[in-house]
């Protein structure tokens, strides 16, 4: 596990470095985007992929993370007219938070509801889960456009500070968090996978009721699956409204995240913490071209069909078709 | 005051209940019989309206029959990716999750094309029962609800019937129960679950004319009815018709005077809460099986 980290943190930084090489600041704004679906498509994995429990609400575990920031970056800014001024000053010397307390701020919000949504429905077969986070969706962002300390409906401004001392723009101090963010989210994954509770989960997705009968406690699996990617999907939310600096509820709960976050780990396989990298590397760098050459909707398109194509054709995506090739020229 | 105003609610709640069913049949039919989560039944849903739209714009056809002269191309199109699924997913023992993905693609897919082809502005059709009422007392019956609920209505009591007098229908409910049982009755499972599924697409027709005549449609309406459908489904116990049009009633009724006393814009939330209780306390339903 130690030389995994080393070897990713190494990477993550020779990126960064890569990526401040030619000085254009867009690159920053496209890489975000990717890095930061790296992080949300591993998260989805390790319920999705490792158990078989489908998430369709990962828009609203991102959102939960974006506006928790939003929530408490108003409140800082308001901070005076909120408390009473006895205990102001001292709120002062706390608010307003850095992005990192915000990430795990957010985290433990979304990590939550995730837990919640588990506890109330992962006792059911499994497709009442899927159908209870599509509902989720709908309901967090009815309850976020109700909401006027957050904007409501119109959204909220973030200001966005010009600078981060010693590093240059603010969006590489962001996007250098969220490369971080994804490599904790890989490590995460993969320390899973060669863990008893990554067999734990294989296990139930294999057969739950033959893990049940031999003593795997699936209930408490399934629930620590569900938190720990509701968790990693409200950090990589959190730092969203800093990134976009202007936070709509339809922005934040857009179906794309919840579609991407399904179909790039179908597409790049979702056996192993590598098949959600190869399929968000290969499908955010595609949809990042495609936005701008051709148009968002097309791009979505593209995405949906590539999604039911995979899972009809290749059900273990690119990395599964790659093993069989392998495979097949190893028993040659 | 007050009074009239719940009177008002709760029977403009009733009408929306009396839609919701139509909405909802399709799903009972696919989730709660034949255990395939469709959640792109919405999707067809919004592809009716449309249909309705074009033929109503251009040809000034009434909606509801456009809708009953489009549910042969529904059922084939629903039996087409009955065929794909069981091929591709239920064949290999793997609809948990691919299936789930794959109609969650399907959903996705319908939804951009609707939009790339008709954009994001909203649609309405004409007809001659859209905006006159009736009126009893304190009591007001707009036609275009009234209207879509007595077709609901009728689509649901036709349906009720195919199922529990046909013998296919009764095959229906057979292979929900024990496909191998069926097999030896010498009955093809794959066959009666096709029929079963292109049933379930049709009433998508019927449902999204109804639906374009009561509000105006733009292609990502119907995320909003993933969550009542399948609310309504499990509240009324899978696989339970009349289930189904009890749990439908309510949750109209639970909607209307939600919308009424606090704000339209909280009514989403309902259907939530109520599949959230529903899975929390009574997981079986209220005439569940």
């Amino acid at each position: 596990m130690l030389p995994f980290t080393l070897i990713s943190v190494t990477v993550a930084i020779g990126l960064f470095l890569l990526i401040r090489m030619p000085n254009i600041e867009y690159l920053f704004v496209a890489t975000y985007t990717i890095v930061q679906y790296v992080v949300l498509t591993t998260a989805w994995n390790i319920l999705g992929g490792y158990t078989g429990y489908v998430n369709f609400g990962s828009a609203a575990f991102f959102a939960l993370g974006a506006y928790s920031s939003v929530a408490l970056a108003t409140f800082a800014n308001q901070l005076d007219e909120l408390v009473p001024e006895s205990i102001a000053p001292m709120l002062h010397l706390i608010f307003p938070l850095s992005i990192p307390v915000l990430i795990v701020i957010g985290g433990v919000v979304s990590g939550i509801v995730g837990l919640g949504m588990g506890y109330l429905t992962l006792r059911l077969r499994g497709a009442f889960f899927a159908i209870a986070t599509l509902a989720m969706a709908v309901v967090l962002q009815t309850l976020v456009v109700n909401w006027e300390f957050v904007g409501g409906s119109s959204g909220a401004y973030i200001v966005r500070p010009g600078e981060f001392p010693g590093l240059g723009s603010y969006m590489q101090y962001l996007f250098a968090l969220m490369l971080a963010l994804a490599v904790l989210a890989l490590v995460t994954a993969r320390a899973i996978e060669r863990s008893r509770l990554g067999y734990g989960f294989a296990a139930i997705r294999d057969d739950e009721l033959a893990a049940e009968a031999s003593g795997v406690p699936t209930l408490r699996l399934k629930l620590i699956a569900t938190t720990l990617s509701g968790t990693l999907m409200g950090m990589a939310g959190a730092p969203f409204p800093y990134y976009i600096g202007y936070l709509q509820p339809q922005s934040a709960f857009s179906l794309e995240y919840a579609v991407n976050s399904i179909a790039m780990p179908m597409i790049g396989g979702t056996m192993s913490w590598v098949g959600p990298l190869v399929g968000t590397l290969l499908l955010g760098t595609l949809q990042q071209i495609a936005n701008v050459t051709i148009s968002s909707a097309v791009n979505l398109l593209l995405v949906g069909l590539l999604l039911i194509g995979f899972v009809i054709v290749a059900p273990n995506g690119i990395v599964g078709l790659v093993q069989d090739r392998l495979r097949a020229r190893r028993a040659k | 005051m007050s009074f009239d105003l719940l009177i008002g609610a709760i029977v403009a709640g009733l009408l929306l209940g009396g839609f919701y069913a139509a909405v909802t049949a399709g799903i009972s039919i696919a989730f709660g019989m034949l255990d395939i989560v469709n959640i792109a039944h919405p999707a067809f849903i919004v592809l009716g309206s449309y249909i309705a739209y074009i033929i109503n714009v251009g040809f000034g056809v009434d909606p509801i029959i456009i809708s009953v002269v489009m549910l042969p191309v529904f059922y084939l199109l629903g039996t087409a990716i009955y065929q794909v699924y069981y091929l591709s997913f239920e064949k290999r023992g793997q609809e948990s999750l691919r299936g789930l993905a794959f109609f969650f693609g399907v959903l996705f897919v319908t939804e951009v094309m609707l939009l790339l082809a008709f954009g994001v502005d909203y649609r309405y059709v004409e007809a001659p029962y859209i905006g006159p009422s009736l009126h009893f007392g304190p009591i007001d019956l707009p036609l275009r609800m009234l209207v879509p609920c007595l077709a609901s209505l009728t689509m649901f009591a036709v349906l009720q019937i195919l199922i529990s007098r046909t013998f296919t229908g009764r095959a229906v409910l057979a292979v929900s129960q024990d496909q191998l049982a069926l097999q030896l009755m010498a009955v093809d499972p794959i066959r009666i679950k096709r029929i079963a599924f292109g049933l379930s697409i049709a009433t998508a027709s019927v449902a999204g004319a109804l639906l374009v005549i009561i509000q105006p449609v733009e292609p990502s309406v119907g995320r909003e009815y993933i969550g009542r459908v399948f609310a309504i489904c499990v509240l009324g116990g899978l696989g339970s018709m009349p289930g189904t049009l009890i749990a439908a009633m309510l949750l109209g009724v639970v909607e209307s005077i939600t919308a009424t006393f606090y704000g339209p814009s909280w009514a989403p939330a309902i259907a939530f809460g109520f599949l959230l209780l529903t899975l929390a306390f009574r997981p079986s339903g209220l005439l569940g099986r």
